[in-house]
């Protein structure tokens, strides 16, 4: 029996309208481009927009080779999967800058940092998101006033053991129940641990200084909608540039090399380690894949489950757009090695 | 970008947001379960989106009647990018992921935590996913000596093998695994990959190792393949519990 040709569900590249007229029609837009010598972003936006569908089939066309269009797919699914969860994470750290006092905050954390951090570590556990949700509460949260090694702590351990995470995890691991004490063990330890260090070593300058508009002279609700807008925009942009590498590397890079890495201990580990910061997933899906990484030994996939939640491209981006470069740069690599190291010694206690 | 440009993306974001949650697009990227994640957020960005632009006719009026702009804080640049996602929603749409991803991803076989009993329907409806399990792991027990239906998409191997794929999700399509069955039997002759098929057969011990991971990938003994529709929502979501 023949089977006919074309998938369904390819986008079809027949009977799309705006083919007549669009070289005239771009043409007039460009022009007007140069006349107005102060262009404005509306006017850009606008500009943009009408050149984008009237070019629409030639882009789709160029889209239609299987790797872009897998890239397309895990792009969008990446941006459409995080929206949400930023979304919420705006929300929280709006009604933060908003409705929650700075004195309430100095008033739940103990005064001493060095007791704020593990303090900050387990309030983790009651932000039930993903990571991208943590990166614009914990802005926030240094906005009000809590000290920054906390807010760090509270950055690096909400994502990893909050309950939906944990329960996932014990979903995934059937066989292994002790696979989700290491977890939130050994994603604790990291996360007071990058606290503590940063009392110890980090300085407020690197920290870029809030790019916020003062709320003076505004209403509650002006100041929380105008912080909502300015994170999503913000961090959205950011999330964007993630998405973009994550997308990248899941449609370019073979499979088969992580063959050849999962027989030696060392390497493994490593491995897995880099492929958390590359895939960028969602914390709340990654003990499923880590689940599907069989040929790994526990300890490679417990790294994978620690590195994931705390440092990867996605994250990354959004930490530079909301800390600052010169933290990022400074933060992402520390977060990763001190992840590597505190899971291999958690494994080898508890697996 | 001023304001208004702020909040026409911020528009058209949570508008293309509840597109994508009110048709069943969303299920080519996310699960089911992100459904009202995906449509209280597109719904707060579009109200993020009608209060700038109300504050900020507010504001216009309070401080400068003419309507000039006072002292505004430009975004980054990096929220252009913003119309990036946008674009490739409304525009492009891009389908479910397919036989490209298959086949340069080793089969995510897991072992079933049991095996119910299968209802006396014949031929049976099974998922892709159940019938590998049931094949790789329980060596077929529920299976012999019934006529099973499997309904995914063909993936054509390097060397030629066809497999009947359905990609397993747990979240979202960036950590889609593939789970294979290979056919063999009455195959179809001309093999059009990313064809959804309904394959009507029957167990066989035959095994085979997916040349990417070293995974099992089980065998189905074809008596027909017939060409569907593909389902509303492309993925295996049975791993979410």
């Amino acid at each position: 029996m023949a089977i006919t040709k074309a998938a369904p569900q390819k986008t079809g590249e027949t009977g799309e309208t705006g083919e007549t007229g669009e070289t005239g029609e771009t043409g007039e837009t460009g022009r007007a481009g140069q006349e107005g010598r102060h262009l404005n972003s509306p006017l850009l936006l606008t500009m943009l927009m009408v050149v984008l569908v009237l070019l629409q089939s030639p882009i789709r066309r160029a889209l239609s080779a299987p790797v872009m269009q897998s890239w397309t797919t895990v792009f969008v699914a990446v941006m459409v999967q995080a929206l949400p969860f930023l979304v919420l994470g705006v929300l929280l750290s709006a009604a933060i800058a908003v409705f929650v006092p700075p004195s309430f905050f100095a008033r739940a954390l103990p005064g001493r940092p060095a007791l704020a951090v593990p303090v900050a570590g387990a309030a983790g556990a009651v932000l039930p998101g993903c990571e991208c949700a943590s990166v614009p509460v914990a802005g926030a949260l240094v906005r009000r006033g809590v000290a920054p090694a906390a807010a760090l702590t509270f950055l690096l351990s909400a994502p990893a053991i909050n309950p939906i995470v944990l329960t996932a995890t014990a979903v995934a691991f059937p066989g292994n129940p002790e696979m989700v004490l290491a977890r939130l063990v050994a994603s604790l330890l990291v996360a007071c641990a990058m606290g503590w260090l940063w009392l110890r070593l980090g300085r407020t300058d690197w920290l870029k200084p809030p790019s916020h508009p003062s709320h003076d002279g505004q209403s509650k609700g002006e100041a929380f909608w105008g912080s909502v807008r300015h994170d999503v925009m913000h961090a959205g942009g950011f999330l964007v540039v993630g998405a973009m590498a994550a997308a990248t590397l899941k449609a370019m890079a073979p499979e088969s090399w992580l063959r050849a890495a999962a027989d030696n201990p060392v390497l493994s580990v490593l491995a897995l380690a880099i492929l958390a910061v590359v895939l960028s997933i969602c914390s709340e899906a990654d003990a499923f894949v880590a689940a599907s990484l069989s040929q790994f030994s526990l300890t490679a996939r417990l790294t994978f489950l620690v590195v994931g939640p705390m440092i990867d491209l996605k994250l990354f981006a959004m930490q530079t757009g909301t800390f600052g470069r010169a933290f990022a740069l400074r933060f992402a690599p520390a977060t990763f090695t001190l992840a590597v190291v505190v899971s291999v010694l958690t494994g080898w206690v508890i697996l | 970008m001023n304001r208004q440009a702020q909040s026409a993306v911020l528009f058209l974001l949570g508008a293309s947001l509840l597109h994508a949650g009110t048709t069943d697009l969303y299920l080519r990227y996310v699960k089911q379960g992100l459904r009202p994640l995906v449509l209280v957020s597109g719904a707060v960005l579009i109200a993020a989106a009608v209060a700038t632009v109300w504050y900020e006719r507010k504001r216009a009026r309070r401080h400068n009647p003419d309507g000039a702009q006072g002292h505004v804080h430009p975004e980054p640049r990096v929220s252009w990018l913003l119309v990036l996602p946008l674009l490739a929603l409304i525009l492009v749409a891009p389908p479910a992921l397919g036989s490209y991803s298959a086949t340069r991803t080793g089969t995510a076989l897991q072992e079933p935590l049991a095996y119910p009993a299968l209802p006396a329907a014949d031929p049976l409806p099974l998922s892709v996913v159940d019938y590998a399990g049931r094949a790789v792991y329980d060596h077929g027990r529920t299976l012999r000596h019934r006529q099973v239906q499997l309904t995914g998409f063909l993936a054509l191997d390097r060397d030629g093998t066809p497999y009947l794929v359905r990609m397993a999700l747990n979240c979202c399509a960036a950590d889609a695994q593939p789970v294979k069955v290979a056919l063999t039997g009455e195959v179809p002759p001309v093999l059009q990959p990313d064809t959804w098929l309904r394959i009507t057969g029957t167990y066989t011990p035959r095994r085979a190792e997916d040349p990417v991971n070293g995974g099992p990938i089980p065998f189905i003994e074809v008596t027909e393949a017939k060409p569907v529709q593909a389902p509303k929502d492309p993925y295996d979501e049975s791993w979410n519990g």
